[in-house]
């Protein structure tokens, strides 16, 4: 069994002479992620009337997974294309423009005068960690202010790029709305100059985002103490349906001279989850300055897995870069959103016509892809136990996973696990 | 702008030296212009190839409407990462039919590089790596920032251009017991130069004798013999003793798909229960980083690999693109000869893969580029790939110029 590879017939053997370190029996099992588990969980139920309302990646009314019409066009046009070794530095520059023009408004001054450094990034999570560990080599000392609660997986990209983190107030228990002037107090308090982790629209997990009032405090706040604040926008579109409105928070912010560095996501808003792709932006004082920073967070890239994959770059770059793909890409956006906004209409009515106790108003309150239910953890167990219904034990519905099909049986479920207080 | 950037006294960072050729290459209007630099393949044309097979398997993937877009899990395509470990380790692995392998997919060679030296640096005792002098840039930059200490061991001898076997094991002999060990599987980059069968089996013993942890970086698999298996042997020999290895792979540039980004990193492990808590251990590494890797260049590797047919199909075009090389190795060799330049230029046909380290030094290598047009990185190695029949002439001139008239 064991191959001789010398000519004197020297053979080995699975000998344990050569000390047969157990290099890893210390290595204990690592905790699951808490919400790709759900996921896992749900994939392995067999039960027929299983709703899987875990990770946020959106569903049709069937509850299936989604390819958007625009990107299957764009898919068809670079089919048989050229393989590229990487995207021309063109085409890159282009697509980065394009994904910050979504982010500052097409006609931003700082587009035309390049006032950004962008880059593309392993969608949300790689832009973010990008941008941490950036944070961290340039302000070494610094810190990153979470909202409380924020989506789980932050807590460990900054954690890994080695940046402490600290929380402010954001949600509000009892009303299930803002804390709002919690919120304010801690922005003020914090130390001049901190770095803050802001979500601009439809706030994950609990879908509670500020008014454009309170948008307005919360930036001129930022801009007496100088704190930077980052933006990690996952979900434009799904707040509102429309992608300019739902940028409006960045575009006060900028208004007011805030200096700020922003991470998108087109996993969700273009169905392209697994394609991993995303954009980093940093605002800067011109576009000198533009081109050294880009510089580093390329480096920084250089040694983690060199540049993001070429396909999913292709075809966001299809989408934005032609006016009727992107067109087509906003109306689907829109209809997304709407499928969502109606099942929360419904799940609410469902609940009051059930005569449920609790006040449901928060599921339209809310918006984008989640509903922070308020349900406590007891109560997640035993809609899953019970009723085969999958959530983060924090509450945390996603409501893509909501249809005219499966609304009423959750909202039964919900009263049963709830109809006693 | 009302106030400044908080980032507004970041210096620009340097180029990345490989890549920077390529930039410089693409600014040069010269007609003459020859990229030698990136380790990218090339036709005789000249041209970037896409296999035959690839497009097929693309094409598949297109056609089947029933495809969606969703997250793979956090350690990747399922399919994907039996088939790699298998690529690498031999269908009939003992290690891997004990279940004692667990492999992840990452992102091409840098990316499993990435992830295995994060997962070390969190759990391993022994932070400190060595890698071979000289070896490919990125690597002490992967390694360093992942959180190990980089020492280097003798590897290279500028006299012979050929492996410095004595100091090889000299160095590996005096490292710390428990340290990890970065060894190129086949087809060294930069150098060209692969210990022989039997050197590799007295590294395996030394290695082992001392607790060494070996980690490979497989980044040309196929390319430098044209044969799949012969190349892996370097890796099944470590995996054969019943020790444990990391092995990163890459599909760069055996199947083309380089700007896909589509690697594995595999941990052999003592036990299957070992190799199961390592794999729960290289999610949370990955999780924070990108939370899962791409779907679409892994899948078509997957589908490739699985399909009696086109995987055959797929080692002839890789035979191909290596016989292509090795034609290309010997045509410049023999025009040197012909042309009569000074000095041993065996090296060129001794040396594997898609690398010769030429022995030119940068003032020469300035000089061709400067005088030539021919772009390579300035420790005088170059991309045999980038070679066609039509361009060895004028590299043959190139080279005998800068060694006659430059120092």
């Amino acid at each position: 069994m064991w191959k001789c590879f010398s000519t004197t017939s020297r053979c080995f053997s699975t000998s344990t002479s050569n000390k047969a370190l157990k290099w890893w029996d210390h290595v204990a099992p690592a905790p699951k992620d808490p919400i790709t588990s759900v996921t896992e969980a749900f994939l392995a139920d067999t039960s027929p009337t299983k709703i899987n309302l875990g990770v946020g990646a959106y569903r049709d009314d069937e509850g299936k997974p989604v390819v958007l019409q625009c990107v299957r066009e764009a898919e068809a046009k670079i089919a048989g294309c050229d393989f590229l070794e990487s995207v021309s530095s063109a085409v890159s520059s282009k697509l980065v423009e394009e994904s910050v023009k979504l982010v500052y408004g097409k006609d931003s001054d700082i587009i035309k005068e390049g006032r950004f450094a962008g880059v593309q990034a392993l969608s949300g999570t790689g832009a973010c960690r990008l941008f941490a560990e950036f944070q961290r080599r340039f302000y070494p000392e610094s810190q990153i202010y979470m909202t409380d609660p924020t989506w789980s997986n932050h807590h460990n990209i900054w954690r890994d790029a080695i940046v402490p983190e600290r929380t402010f107030h954001y949600y509000h228990r009892d009303s299930k709305g803002l804390d709002f002037s919690a919120l304010l107090d801690d922005v003020k308090n914090a130390p001049d100059g901190s770095f803050f982790l802001l979500h601009p629209c439809a706030h994950n997990p609990t879908g509670v985002d500020p008014t454009e009032e309170q948008w307005r405090e919360i930036s001129y706040l930022f801009k007496v103490k100088n704190h930077f604040p980052f933006f990690d926008m996952a979900y434009q579109g799904f707040a509102s349906g429309d992608l300019d409105r739902d940028a409006r928070s960045i575009h006060i912010f900028v208004e007011d001279g805030n200096v700020i560095g922003c991470a998108q996501s087109f996993a969700k808003n273009m169905g392209l989850y697994g394609h991993r792709v995303g954009c980093l932006n940093v605002l800067c004082n011109d576009a000198e300055q533009a081109v050294a920073i880009k510089s580093q967070l390329q480096l920084i890239a250089r040694a983690m897995y060199s540049s993001p994959p070429v396909h999913g770059i292709l075809l966001v770059s299809g989408i934005l870069c032609d006016p009727n793909m992107k067109a087509l890409w906003v109306k689907e956006v829109k209809a997304m959103a709407n499928r969502i906004q109606s099942l929360r209409t419904t799940l609410q009515k469902s609940l009051e016509h059930l005569s449920s106790p609790l006040n449901w108003e928060h599921i339209t309150n809310q918006v984008g892809m989640f509903c922070f239910s308020g349900l406590t953890p007891e109560q997640v167990d035993r809609l899953l136990r019970e009723f085969h219904i999958y959530m983060t034990l924090d509450g945390r519905m996603s409501m893509a996973g909501v249809t005219t099909g499966n609304v009423s049986y959750l909202a039964n479920a919900i009263h049963e696990v709830t109809k006693f207080g | 702008m009302d106030s400044s950037s908080v980032f507004a006294n970041i210096v620009r960072a340097p180029e990345d030296s490989i890549l920077g050729v390529t930039v410089a290459y693409n600014k040069d209007s010269s007609p003459d212009k020859l990229n030698l630099g990136v380790g990218a393949y090339r036709t005789e044309e000249g041209k970037p190839l896409v296999l035959k097979v690839v497009r097929r398997a693309e094409q598949m993937l297109v056609n089947d409407n029933s495809r969606v877009k969703e997250y793979l899990p956090i350690v990747g395509l399922a399919d994907f990462n039996k088939l790699s470990a298998k690529l690498i380790f031999g269908a009939d692995s003992p290690a891997i039919q004990e279940n004692r392998v667990t492999t992840v997919q990452c992102l091409s060679g840098t990316g499993s590089l990435r992830v295995g030296a994060e997962f070390l640096a969190r759990h391993y005792h022994q932070l400190t790596i060595y890698i071979p002098n000289p070896t490919w840039g990125n690597h002490t930059k992967i390694f360093g920032l992942a959180g190990l200490s980089v020492k280097a061991y003798r590897y290279y001898d500028p006299a012979t251009r050929g492996l410095d076997f004595q100091g090889l094991l000299e160095d590996l002999g005096a490292a710390p017991s428990g340290s990890i060990v970065l060894l190129h599987a086949c087809a060294h980059n930069p150098t060209g130069v692969d210990p022989t069968i039997e050197q590799w089996e007295q590294i395996r013993q030394l290695m082992r004798s001392k607790g060494l942890l070996p980690f490979f970086d497989s980044a040309y698999q196929g390319f430098a013999s044209g044969n799949l298996d012969a190349d892996a042997g370097s890796v099944r020999m470590f995996v054969a003793d019943g020790g444990e290895c990391l092995a990163a792979q890459s599909y760069a540039k055996n199947m083309g798909l380089y700007g896909e980004r589509v690697g594995a990193l595999s941990i052999v492990c003592k036990t299957a229960d070992v190799a199961s808590r390592v794999e729960s251990q290289l999610k949370l590494v990955i999780r924070p980083m990108y939370s899962n890797p791409p779907i679409h260049g892994a899948s078509i590797v997957a589908t490739i690999l699985k399909d009696r047919d086109m995987y055959n199909e797929w080692t002839v075009e890789l035979k191909a693109m290596a016989d292509r090389i090795i034609s290309m190795r010997q045509q410049l060799f023999d025009a040197l000869s012909a042309r009569g330049t000074p000095g041993d230029w065996s090296h060129i046909i001794k040396q594997i893969g898609m690398f010769t380290f030429t022995g030119l030094n940068s003032k020469q290598v300035a000089f061709m580029t400067k005088e030539y047009h021919i772009y390579m990185t300035s420790d005088g190695r170059i991309s045999m790939a980038g070679l066609s029949s039509r361009t060895v002439p004028h590299l043959t001139e190139a080279i005998h110029a800068a060694v006659t008239r430059v120092g």
